[in-house]
């Protein structure tokens, strides 16, 4: 049996840039998981998730000895860094798009992702090294 | 054969911290290398270069060599960096001058000079704009200066744009005597200089796994590569320091800003990553193998920037109920404004932080349609400079005059123009460039 789960679930992307070119990688964390990957995350569907943010073409890179695949996205990034007008000029978030795609994968695939941890809410709230956050009532938390 | 070679990443880019210098130190590193331009640096180091002919080398160098040079004088680590920017000859002209002050002896300084382009109109491609309206254009250059510095004995090494894997390279080809045409080694070496040049991203920094994980992440340690003489090497960081080694955040920096990863474009050799083979050793190691090479192209890269007009932004809060729609009206309502003042645009960019700013289309509907709250950013281009400015006093207003419950600045910044860059990207011929790349050498 199989089921459908954002592939966020499953896998975590680094984005670069070079000119108005973004780079962005996906990283499978196991064999199984890449193979999916390679078969379902094709250049068109990550053409179409992105819509109009990249208006160039899609290229995509197998590297298996890395459990990657890495995806070229033309005239993706408002003209360039240097030249873009938006906030994230540089795209360093443009791996988010990817992992909203939804993956068809087998049951026991889904059951490992179910396990995989989550971030607390506030993740240094304990820490030792934390700094004193008072100062105002509220104060973010 | 040479015993491997410790080299450390000790900086990524202009601004990054120094802190963790002191960690790697305690590392006792043979080489720190200082990568300190991006694509954008030389843009901005030109802009200091025509206020004052003594700048245009990365300012921060000097706090890098204060951490660094008791370590240089007093147990021979070497420094290698294209801090000197647009401006090599003056980055190396302020060491002297300053260690001259504190009375330091012991430095022996090498500037690589050549990779500069603009002042040579007949070496730029057609399709480049004239030399005139360039703000910079700087070709690529690979190791083999940084080597000849080397074996001049140099133990500080300024460049200018020289390919950022190639800093890292360099050291290891002069220690180990690899050969020019040993692809394998080279690429070997190159992979090192990838997985270095970003500091801490190779350590944890921007880990896209569990992050929140990563040890100590207020003294993140930078990464040091033990690198043997056939090409192999062991990635790790200070034992003392915070971060994280592992196949992980290896495999993430290996194949950052890449491209194609089976042909990985330097000036030295084209790389192919997907032999690379990354063994986890546990306890913050991983071995990096496998990696082989081909020749490079025949040309260097070259990249210009031109001036391309200017951009402020302004930005403003809005609360529910209706964050969105109060947010996209302030927009148009804005953009009406200006239009009625004359004042002609370029660009006209929208963005809403609590929607979609970040991943467009790809972001679906919150379910209720109701955000808690929308930060409206509003970017604009204008061709002058003045015209730039100006825009925003006709968006103010609306703080009184626009959608409930008022327009709340998202900063306290006012918006400041800052100037637009094109950038241009070629090819040129190696000859003409490696013809007038010169190494000279100062002893202190």
């Amino acid at each position: 049996m199989t089921q459908q789960l954002p592939l966020g679930e499953l896998a975590f992307t680094r984005a670069g840039d070079k000119g108005d070119t973004s780079d962005v990688t996906v990283f499978a964390p196991d064999r199984a998981v890449y193979d999916i990957v390679v078969e379902q995350v094709t250049p068109e569907r990550v053409a179409a998730c992105y819509g109009e943010l990249v208006q160039g073409s899609v290229h995509r890179y197998e590297v298996p000895n890395v459990l990657a695949v890495k995806f070229v996205l033309e005239r993706a990034l408002g003209g360039g860094g240097p030249s873009s007008l938006r906030a994230d000029n540089l795209g360093k978030a443009m791996g988010g798009p990817i992992l909203r795609l939804s993956i068809t994968v087998p049951d026991e695939v889904a059951a490992q992702a179910s396990g995989r941890p989550r971030p607390p809410r506030d993740p240094y709230a304990e820490a030792a090294w934390v700094v004193e956050r008072a100062g105002s009532a509220h104060n973010g938390r | 054969m040479a015993e491997p070679l410790r080299i450390a990443g000790g900086q990524g880019f202009y601004g990054d911290a120094t802190g963790p210098l002191a960690d790697v130190l305690d590392e006792s590193p043979d080489v720190v290398v200082l990568e300190a331009l991006a694509e954008l640096t030389l843009a901005i180091l030109a802009k200091d270069r025509a206020r004052d002919e003594t700048l245009g080398w990365t300012r921060d160098l000097p706090l890098y060599l204060m951490a660094l040079v008791p370590a240089m004088l007093e147990r021979g680590t070497t420094v290698i960096t294209n801090a000197g920017g647009i401006n090599p000859v003056a980055a190396a002209n302020m060491v002297v001058k300053a260690a001259g002050a504190m009375g330091v002896t012991g430095l022996r300084i090498a500037t690589v000079v050549g990779d500069d382009v603009r002042g040579r109109p007949d070496l730029l491609p057609d399709e480049f704009p004239s030399a005139d309206d360039l703000l910079f254009a700087n070709a690529y250059l690979g190791a083999r200066p940084i080597v000849e510095a080397l074996e001049a004995n140099a133990n500080l090494v300024i460049t200018g744009r020289v390919a950022d894997a190639a800093l890292f390279l360099a050291p290891l080809v002069h220690h180990h005597g690899w050969a020019w045409d040993d692809w394998e080694r080279l690429a070997a070496g190159t992979v090192v200089g990838h997985l270095l040049e970003c500091s801490g991203q190779a350590t944890g920094g921007n880990h896209a796994g569990q992050w929140w994980e990563v040890p100590q992440p207020w003294r993140f340690g930078f990464p040091i590569a033990d690198v043997a003489a056939d090409g192999t090497a062991v990635i790790g960081k200070p034992s003392a320091a915070g971060g994280r080694v592992d196949f992980d955040t290896v495999r993430q920096q290996l194949l950052y800003e890449v491209h194609d990863p089976s042909a990985y474009v330097t000036p030295d050799v084209v790389v192919d990553m997907t032999t690379v083979q990354l063994e986890d050793l546990g306890d913050d190691r991983v071995r990096v193998s496998g990696a082989t090479g081909r020749p490079a192209p025949a040309g260097y890269k070259l990249v210009a920037a031109e001036g391309g007009g200017y951009a402020a932004d302004l930005s403003a809060a809005f609360g529910w109920p209706d964050a969105e729609a109060k947010a996209r009206a302030a927009a148009d309502l804005a953009r009406k404004r200006i239009a009625e003042a004359g004042l002609e645009l370029d660009g006209w960019h929208v963005e809403l932080f609590g929607v979609n700013a970040l991943h467009g289309p790809a972001v679906p509907p919150l379910p209720d349609g109701q955000p808690s709250e929308v930060v409206l950013r509003m970017a604009w281009s204008t061709t002058d400079k003045d015209r730039c400015g100006q825009v925003a006093r006709h968006i103010v207003p609306l703080g009184l005059s626009g959608p409930p419950p008022a327009f709340t600045p998202a900063s306290r910044a006012r918006p400041r123009p800052s100037q637009l860059l094109q950038l241009h990207t070629g090819v040129v011929d190696r000859r003409p460039v490696d013809a007038a790349v010169a190494v000279s050498v100062v002893q202190l």
